[in-house]
C-alpha cells in the first residue's frame, strides 16, 4: 500500500514550440512544480503514439499529461481533434490492461503559460495521489497471467 | 525491468502497438557527455560533479564531464578536441533549454567532423535546476534520469544530411498593398525576380484609400503613387493586376503558381511566396449602434472620406455637423464573440480623424467613447493633442456599452461614464462615428487552402511562432507579411514585410538550399498503402509509389514539415518521423525510470563544519557550506566574504537571504563604518 508520500511519476509530452516555452518559463521564473515530473518534447501533440504512452505506464509512469497547442497549433486546425483521438485509442488499450483511464490528461499549454502548467500538473498529481501508484494496477492486471 | 515487456505483444489485440521491424540503425558505441555548471545555475542546485562521475560508469560512455560554461569558447574548443582524440561518435550535453544553444553544439559537432544530429540537448536547467530549486537532492535525481535519457536518446541517433534542392530565384508576391509593394521592392533589390499578384484593378490595396495618414500627415495615395512609380522603374518586378491565384503546387525553392489575369492563365515558377494580402474592415452588424437604422451612424472609413471630400464645411447628408461621437471597439476586443483581439491601429486613427476635423473645419465637438485608449509609442502624441483641444473621452465597458437611438429625429446615445462613478450620461450628436477593426479578409479561406497556411483561432494566418520565428509559417517556404497575419498599422505591416522578404532572400541568395532532415520516412516492408496517413497530412507530402511490386506510401521530403501527425494513424506502424522514432521516444522514457543511486549522504563529512557545529546543509547549494565555512566563528560582511570566496555580491546577498530565511544564518548587526551588515552563523 502506498503510504502519505506517494509522489505520482508524471510523464509529460510537450511540443518544442510552443508548450516547452511555457514550460521552460515556470523553471525560469522559479515557479516550482513535482520534481517527479519529466517532459518529453515533440513537433506537434498529434504526433503521439498510443505504444509511447502505454510504454510511459509499464516503466512505472504514474500519469501521462499531454501538453497540446490547441488552437495555437501552427501545423493543423484539426490538432485538438487528433490528438483526442490518440488518447481515446490509448484509452481503449489502458482499459484492455486495466489501467485506469485517469492517467492520461490533456491540456493545452501556450508559450506564456507557466502557472497553468504548473496548476494543472498539481491538479493531476492529486488524482493520481488518489489512484495511488500504476504499480498496483499493473500488477492487479499482471497477477492472472502469473497462475 | 517492467512486468509487461515478456508479453506486450501478446497482450492487446490492438495494432496500435505493432513493433517496428525495421530502421534498424547501429548504435552509438562513444558517447561524450558534457553536464554544465552554468556559473552556478545549475550546479547551486543540481549535484554535477557527482552525476559527472556517475555517469562516466554508463554503457557506451566514453568522457563524462562537468563544465563551468559548456557554450563558452574554451569549452567549445575541449569538445571538438575532445571528439577527435577519443573518437566520440556522439555527444550529449546537459545545460540549458535547446532553444538557446543547439546550433552552437551541433556546430561544434560540424567543427569536430561530426555529424550535427549525433548531439542531443538536456534541458538541467529551466526544466530541472531552476524548476526544482526549492528541492535540489529531487533536482539531482531527476537530472539523472534527464541525462540517462538523453544517453539512450543519442545511442539511436543518426547521421542525418541536410536536405539540398535548388531554389528558383524568384518570388510570387501575393497582394500588392503597402506591405506586397514595399517587400517586392527590397526582393527586387536584392537580385530576385519578383511577381506581384493583385486581385484588385489597382495597385494600393486599403492605403491607397486611406486619405492622411497618421504619425506623417501624408496621403495614402501619395504614398501609394510614389511606390508604384518606383516599381515601374525596376525591371525585375512584373506587376499583375485583376490577377487570380489558381492553384499552387510545388515546394519551398520550386513552387509553380498559376494566376489567371483575365482571359489568360499563366504558370509562374518561383522558389518562395510572399503572402501579404492584408485584411477587411469589420463590417458592424445591422442595428449595431444603430448602424442602418440611423442615418447618422457611420464608419470610420466612411467618416475618413467625408472629412477629405468636405470643404469648409463638414456637411452629412444635408445638414452640418457640430457635434461627433466616435465609438471605439467596434468589432474588436469582443470577450464573447469572434474577434477577441485589439485592431492596434484604431485608437489612433479615430484620434487622428478627430485632428483633421478640428484642422479642418472649427466648432466642431467631439465625444470619444472608449473602452481603453491605446494609442501606443509616438501615437500618444495624438491623444495629447486631441486632449487639448478639448475633445471630450468618456469610458465605457463592455458590459454596458452605449446605446444609440434615435428620438424627435435626434440621435441620442446614453452611455455610462466608468470614470465618474458609472454616472449616467445622455447627449444628442449630429453624427455617431464606429471605430471599426480589422478583421481576416473574406477570401483568407481560399488562400490558405490553396498555401496550406494554418490559421489562428482569430482567423488570421498563423506564423511558427511570434517570438522566435515570426513571418515564418510552417510551409516551408512560405512567408507572411503585413495584416493578414494579425492586426497591425502601415509601419508595423511594412517592417513585418520587409523582414519576410530579407528571410526569403537569406533562403534564395544560394540558389541552393538545405532544409532540416526532421521529416517522416516510411518502412517499405510493412507499409501496405493503406493511404491512411496520407488521408490526415494536411501537406500533401505523402503520394504512394510502386516499390518491390507493391504499392506503399512515400514522403516527400521537401514539402513533409515533420509534424508527425501521420505516425499514430499508421495500422502497421510504419512511417514515423526521424529523430522521434519509437526507439528513441521509448529509450528516453526508459532513462527517466533508471534507478538513481545517487548518494545523499557523499558530501556530510564536508558538511560538518571543523568548529563542531553541526549543520545540515545536505542537499543545499555548495556554495551554502562555503558561505557557513567562512563564517565558522567569525562575523562577516557581504563585501568581505565576496572577497574571501571569489563570489560576485549580489549572488552572496541572494544566497544570504535565503540562508536567512532556512535559520542558517542571521544578521549581526553593522559593520564600524556602518555601511553594510554582518552575517554570523546561527546557533
Ligand atoms: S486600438 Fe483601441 S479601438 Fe482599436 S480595438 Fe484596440 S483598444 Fe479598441
Ligand atoms: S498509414 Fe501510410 S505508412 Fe502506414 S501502412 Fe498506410 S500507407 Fe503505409
Ligand atoms: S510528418 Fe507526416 S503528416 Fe506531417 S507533413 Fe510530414 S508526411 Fe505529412
Amino acid at each position: 500500500m502506498e503510504t502519505q508520500e506517494f509522489k505520482p511519476r508524471i510523464l509529460v509530452f510537450s511540443t518544442d514550440k510552443i508548450s516547452d516555452p511555457g514550460i521552460d518559463q515556470a523553471g525560469l521564473r522559479k515557479i516550482h512544480y513535482s520534481p517527479s515530473v519529466y517532459t518529453i518534447s515533440i513537433p506537434c501533440s498529434s504526433g503521439i503514439k498510443p505504444r509511447w504512452i502505454l510504454h510511459a505506464f509499464e516503466q512505472g509512469f504514474d500519469g501521462v499529461f499531454i501538453a497540446a497547442d490547441g488552437t495555437e497549433c501552427s501545423y493543423s486546425s484539426k490538432c485538438s481533434e487528433h490528438t483526442n483521438s490518440i488518447i481515446v485509442e490509448a484509452q481503449k488499450i489502458m482499459k484492455e490492461r486495466n489501467i485506469n483511464t485517469k492517467r492520461i490528461r490533456m491540456a493545452a499549454i501556450c508559450s506564456v503559460c507557466a502557472e497553468p502548467f504548473v496548476n494543472h500538473i498539481s491538479t493531476f498529481s492529486k488524482i493520481l495521489q488518489d489512484l495511488g501508484s500504476i504499480k498496483n494496477e499493473i500488477a492487479e492486471h499482471k497477477a492472472p497471467s502469473l497462475s | 525491468m517492467s512486468p509487461l515487456n515478456d508479453d506486450k505483444d501478446s497482450i492487446t489485440s490492438s495494432f496500435y502497438l505493432t513493433k517496428q521491424t525495421s530502421f534498424r540503425i547501429a548504435m552509438k558505441q562513444r558517447i561524450g557527455v558534457y553536464i554544465c555548471h552554468c556559473g552556478g545555475n545549475i550546479s547551486d542546485y543540481v549535484d554535477v560533479e557527482q552525476l559527472s562521475k556517475l555517469i562516466a560508469n554508463e554503457d557506451n560512455v566514453v568522457i563524462s564531464k562537468d563544465v563551468m560554461f559548456a557554450c563558452s569558447d574554451s569549452t567549445q574548443k575541449d569538445m571538438v578536441q575532445d571528439i577527435n582524440d577519443q573518437k566520440l561518435d556522439a555527444i550529449v550535453v546537459a545545460s540549458c533549454t535547446p532553444k538557446l544553444h543547439t546550433h552552437t553544439f551541433r556546430n561544434v559537432a560540424i567543427r569536430a567532423g561530426l555529424n550535427p544530429y549525433n548531439y542531443t540537448q538536456v534541458n538541467v536547467r529551466e526544466q530541472c535546476s531552476w524548476a526544482h530549486s526549492d528541492k535540489p537532492m529531487d533536482a539531482t535525481i531527476k537530472a539523472y534520469g534527464l541525462i540517462r535519457a538523453g544517453i539512450n536518446r543519442v545511442k539511436y541517433s543518426e547521421a542525418l544530411e541536410n536536405i539540398e534542392i535548388t531554389a528558383q530565384k524568384a518570388v510570387g508576391v501575393i497582394g500588392a498593398g503597402i506591405s506586397g509593394m514595399r517587400a517586392a521592392v527590397d526582393l527586387a533589390r536584392m537580385g530576385n525576380h519578383v511577381y506581384l499578384i493583385e486581385k484588385e484593378a489597382n495597385v494600393g490595396g486599403r492605403v491607397a484609400e486611406s486619405g492622411k495618414l497618421f504619425m506623417t500627415g501624408e496621403n495614402g495615395k501619395d504614398v501609394i503613387d510614389r511606390l508604384y512609380k518606383r516599381i515601374k522603374e525596376i525591371p525585375e518586378i512584373t506587376v499583375f493586376t485583376n490577377a487570380n491565384l489558381d492553384k499552387v503546387s510545388g515546394s519551398i525553392g520550386d513552387f509553380t503558381l498559376e494566376v489567371s489575369v483575365k482571359d489568360e492563365a499563366l504558370k509562374l515558377n518561383v522558389g518562395a511566396v510572399l503572402v501579404t494580402t492584408g485584411f477587411d474592415f469589420y463590417q458592424p452588424k445591422e442595428g449595431e449602434y444603430g448602424y442602418k437604422l440611423s442615418d447618422n451612424v457611420i464608419t470610420l472609413q466612411q467618416f475618413n472620406k467625408l472629412i477629405e471630400t468636405s470643404n469648409d464645411k463638414l456637411v452629412y447628408n444635408g445638414n452640418a455637423i457640430k457635434s461627433v461621437a466616435y465609438i471605439y471597439c467596434v468589432g474588436s476586443r469582443q470577450s464573447k464573440g469572434e474577434n477577441k483581439y485589439c485592431s492596434r491601429q484604431c485608437c489612433s486613427a479615430a484620434i487622428h480623424s478627430s485632428l483633421n476635423v478640428h484642422e479642418k473645419f472649427s466648432g466642431v465637438k467631439a465625444f470619444h467613447l472608449y473602452r481603453d485608449i491605446r494609442t501606443y509609442g509616438k501615437q500618444e502624441l495624438l491623444y495629447t493633442e486631441s486632449s487639448r483641444k478639448g475633445d471630450i473621452y468618456i469610458k465605457y465597458e463592455e458590459k454596458e456599452p452605449p446605446a444609440v437611438e434615435v428620438k424627435n429625429n435626434k440621435t441620442v446615445i446614453t452611455v455610462k461614464d466608468y470614470l465618474t462613478y458609472k454616472k449616467e450620461l445622455s447627449f444628442d450628436v449630429d453624427l455617431v462615428v464606429l471605430v471599426t477593426g480589422m478583421v481576416p479578409r473574406s477570401d483568407s479561406n481560399d488562400i490558405s487552402s490553396k498555401l496550406k497556411i494554418p490559421t489562428g483561432s482569430d482567423r488570421f494566418f498563423n506564423e511558427i511562432h511570434p517570438k522566435l520565428k515570426p513571418v515564418e509559417t510552417v510551409i516551408k517556404g512560405v512567408y507572411i507579411g503585413g495584416t493578414c497575419q494579425g492586426p497591425k498599422n502601415i509601419t508595423e505591416s511594412v517592417q513585418s514585410s520587409l523582414a519576410a522578404a530579407s528571410k526569403i532572400n537569406t533562403i534564395l541568395r544560394k540558389g541552393t538550399l538545405e532544409l532540416e532532415p526532421i521529416v517522416a520516412r516510411v518502412n517499405a516492408e510493412t507499409c501496405l498503402w493503406c493511404e491512411k496517413c496520407a488521408a490526415v497530412c494536411e501537406y500533401d507530402a505523402i503520394k504512394p509509389i510502386e516499390s518491390n511490386g507493391k504499392m506503399i506510401a512515400q514522403v516527400n521530403t521537401s514539402t513533409c514539415v515533420g509534424c508527425g501527425i501521420c505516425g499514430p494513424v499508421c495500422p502497421s506502424n510504419s512511417i514515423e518521423i526521424v529523430q522521434f522514432t519509437d526507439n528513441e521516444i521509448e529509450s528516453m522514457i526508459d532513462g527517466f525510470m533508471e534507478k538513481a543511486e545517487i548518494n545523499t549522504k557523499q558530501d556530510s563529512q564536508e558538511n560538518e563544519i571543523s568548529s563542531g557545529k553541526q549543520i545540515k546543509l545536505n542537499g543545499f547549494p555548495k556554495i551554502w557550506r562555503e558561505i557557513a565555512s567562512a563564517l565558522d566563528d567569525k562575523t562577516l560582511t557581504i563585501p568581505q566574504l565576496s572577497e574571501q570566496l571569489g563570489v560576485e555580491s549580489n549572488v552572496l546577498t541572494w544566497h544570504l537571504m535565503t540562508m536567512n530565511r532556512y535559520g542558517v544564518v542571521e544578521p549581526a548587526g553593522l559593520d564600524e563604518d556602518e555601511a553594510y551588515y554582518m552575517y554570523k552563523l546561527k546557533k
